[in-house]
């Protein structure tokens, strides 16, 4: 069991590109981080050059204690669980397993006692004599997880684990990998671009974009108060709303605020047709573009006079008649204010 | 495709049974002719059944060899063309799956001049560069071994590229999972590269098998006595004689003799090679 911790992390290419722009963070024992970000943020890099896959051009990496900058992969006490899985397709399930601790010379014995508790923990026993190809999607994954836990190492390494699975096995998965680092306490790393992932399994929620952390938080600090408008529209679903100040109108005046600020307001924060916020609130004059029905709830699509879509949350399955006009309101401490940068204000 | 015209069924069986009827007349009369006399076969109206001497034809020219010049028998000749050709496709395996490795896996400087000098020997055959190869055996002292009739059909670029080809197709997940695994460079070459270019190793094998024994101009050049003949050239010597017939039934019969052997590599091998492209993901 081991910290990790990231100290001024940069990763340049030869070519000049800065991929990673100085990262700095540090995860507790037994923690699971989540990377999150849009494709080329630079998270996979990140997490590769945590792996050993990758040169770090300068900062320092350090798991359990210890530099591993100048460390071989195999030498970092890390297990890694790829996107594709990257299973040995000419080797039985069991010798997939098997393989990096006989590389170590670890004892017969003490390998096939490894490999069947990791079989058991993921239900694949009866799988252990097969090739990967005969195996569904799910049951590749778990062999690739046996894979990782049977080294018992200090950090287990996920790269976007689930993305190939399809959307009913990845919630099952989801759920499974968050039991199992549970039980196991291993330190993890997970990488993934998918925001729900990302909520359901951090203790720690990196979201990152262009090379450089945005915020790091809680997964539900990061929700309540996102740090910039990149963190506010990335994270939920549907996104923030995120409007100019002179295109929405304030009740009771702006007080300070400048002109190029802009607020944001989650969908499920709106009210339809609601009597006036209080004061400091906002109101909305939207015409029904488009409706989404979800079953519980229903996403309105909505236009602003003089340009601005925004999407509201409605419970259930009742929706506004499409053209029609609805007025959308929400209180002053549902608004979040961000400045002309895009940067979280303090009163907000 | 799936056709339901039952004209155009028969027309394509009709052609295809031309075809096969026109490659495979000269083969048959090939064995035809080993199992009669000479004196029915220099008649010149060579009967299309078979005739009772195939026996002795084929007893004299396996352990005989012609009678009236002292001729290697087919059996050494049969000897050194297998030697020659496995030595070819286990070299031009061995060398090429290395270069191949090199090149994919590894970063050195000039990675790509290395390459592109290895494909441009694709445009140098042996027959181009035949001169200067001729030099370079004679002054090694390799005429007339196994060494000068191998080592310069080895060195080529089309098995390199094959691999190439087939390594760039592995997924880059698999080094990386071995790097973790603990598996170097050589451990990865062994425990994964290897197993999984089986298929690619039974095909070139194959191909290199029959481009060996099939090779006439450079043994030919490099042999000068008789006990290194290969098969290939040795039954055009068995024609070639300046005041006697010649024995065509023992030609006929080493013909026959010299088709086998890359017949059973490729029937042995295409059962190899399909499962192997059965079973193996990539």
């Amino acid at each position: 069991m081991a910290n990790v911790a990231l100290r001024n992390v940069r990763k340049t290419y030869p070519g000049g590109v800065e991929a990673i722009k100085g990262i700095d963070f540090e995860i507790g024992d037994g923690q699971l981080c989540v990377l999150v970000g849009p494709s080329g943020c630079g998270k996979s890099t990140l997490l590769r050059m945590v792996a050993g896959l990758e040169t770090i051009t300068s900062g320092e990496i350090d798991i359990g204690g210890r530099i591993v900058n100048e460390i071989e992969p195999a030498d970092r006490d890390i297990a890694m669980v790829f996107q594709n899985y990257a299973l040995y397709p000419h080797m039985s399930v069991y010798n997939n397993m098997a393989y990096g601790l006989r590389n170590r010379g670890m004892a017969k014995p003490e390998i096939e006692t490894r490999v069947r508790e990791a079989a058991q923990i993921l239900e694949i026993g009866h799988l252990l004599e097969r090739k990967p190809k005969q195996l569904s999607g799910g049951q590749r994954q778990r062999v690739a997880m046996g894979r990782a836990i049977v080294r018992h190492p200090k950090v287990f390494l996920f790269d976007e684990p689930l993305s190939n699975l399809d959307a009913k096995l990845r919630i099952a998965m989801r759920v499974e990998i968050r039991r199992l680092q549970r039980r196991l306490k291993t330190t993890s790393i997970y990488v993934t671009h998918d925001q729900l992932e990302a909520m359901t399994l951090a203790d720690i929620l990196v979201v990152m974009n262009g090379g450089m952390i945005e915020q790091i938080g809680k997964p539900l600090d990061i929700y309540r108060k996102p740090a910039t408008t990149f963190v506010a529209s990335f994270i939920g679903a549907p996104p923030m709303n995120l409007l100019p100040l002179a295109r929405s109108s304030m009740i009771g005046g702006t007080g300070s605020l400048k002109p190029d600020i802009v607020v944001g307001i989650r969908p499920e924060d709106f009210v339809i047709m609601a009597h006036e916020p209080p004061a400091g609130g906002i109101a909305l004059e939207l015409t029904v573009d488009a409706a989404e029905h979800v079953g519980a709830e229903t996403f309105v699509y909505g236009s602003i006079d003089g340009g601005g879509d925004v999407i509201v949350r409605v419970l259930g399955d009742g929706a506004p008649p499409l053209g029609s006009k609805i007025h959308a309101t929400a209180a002053r401490e549902k608004l979040h204010l961000f400045d002309g940068k895009g940067r979280r204000l303090a009163e907000s | 495709m799936v056709e339901h015209r039952p004209l155009s069924g028969i027309i394509a069986y009709v052609i295809l049974t031309l075809g096969v009827l026109i490659v495979a007349f000269p083969v048959y009369l090939a064995l035809v002719a080993s199992t009669h006399d000479a004196a029915t076969v220099v008649r010149g109206n060579m009967p299309l059944l078979p005739g009772e001497h195939a026996l002795e034809n084929y007893y004299r020219a396996i352990f005989v060899g012609g009678s009236r010049y002292a001729r290697e028998p087919v059996g050494t000749m049969l000897m050194n063309s297998f030697i020659v050709a496995i030595g070819i496709a286990v070299g031009k395996i061995l060398i090429s799956i290395l270069s191949a490795y090199a090149i994919v896996y590894y970063r050195f400087p000039f990675r790509k001049t290395a390459f592109w000098i290895i494909f441009i020997t694709l445009m140098l055959p042996v027959e181009v560069r035949i001169y200067p190869t001729y030099k370079v055996v004679a002054d090694l002292g390799l005429l007339n071994t196994y060494g000068g009739l191998i080592l310069p059909l080895i060195a080529s670029a089309t098995g390199t590229l094959l691999f190439r080809q087939f390594f760039m197709t592995i997924p880059e997940g698999l080094l990386e999972a071995s790097r973790i695994d603990g598996a170097g460079p050589f451990r990865f070459f062994k425990d994964t590269l290897l197993p999984l270019s089986m298929t690619t190793m039974a095909a070139l094998f194959v191909i290199q098998f029959i481009y060996g024994w099939n090779q006439y101009l450079w043994p030919l050049l490099i042999t000068t006595q008789d006990s290194m003949q290969t098969v290939v050239t040795g039954i055009k010597k068995m024609l070639t004689t300046t005041d006697e017939l010649a024995e065509w039934q023992l030609a006929m019969a080493t013909a026959v003799l010299a088709m086998l052997p890359p017949v059973a590599v490729v029937v042995f091998m295409q059962r190899l090679f399909v499962r192997g492209l059965v079973e193996t993901e990539k």
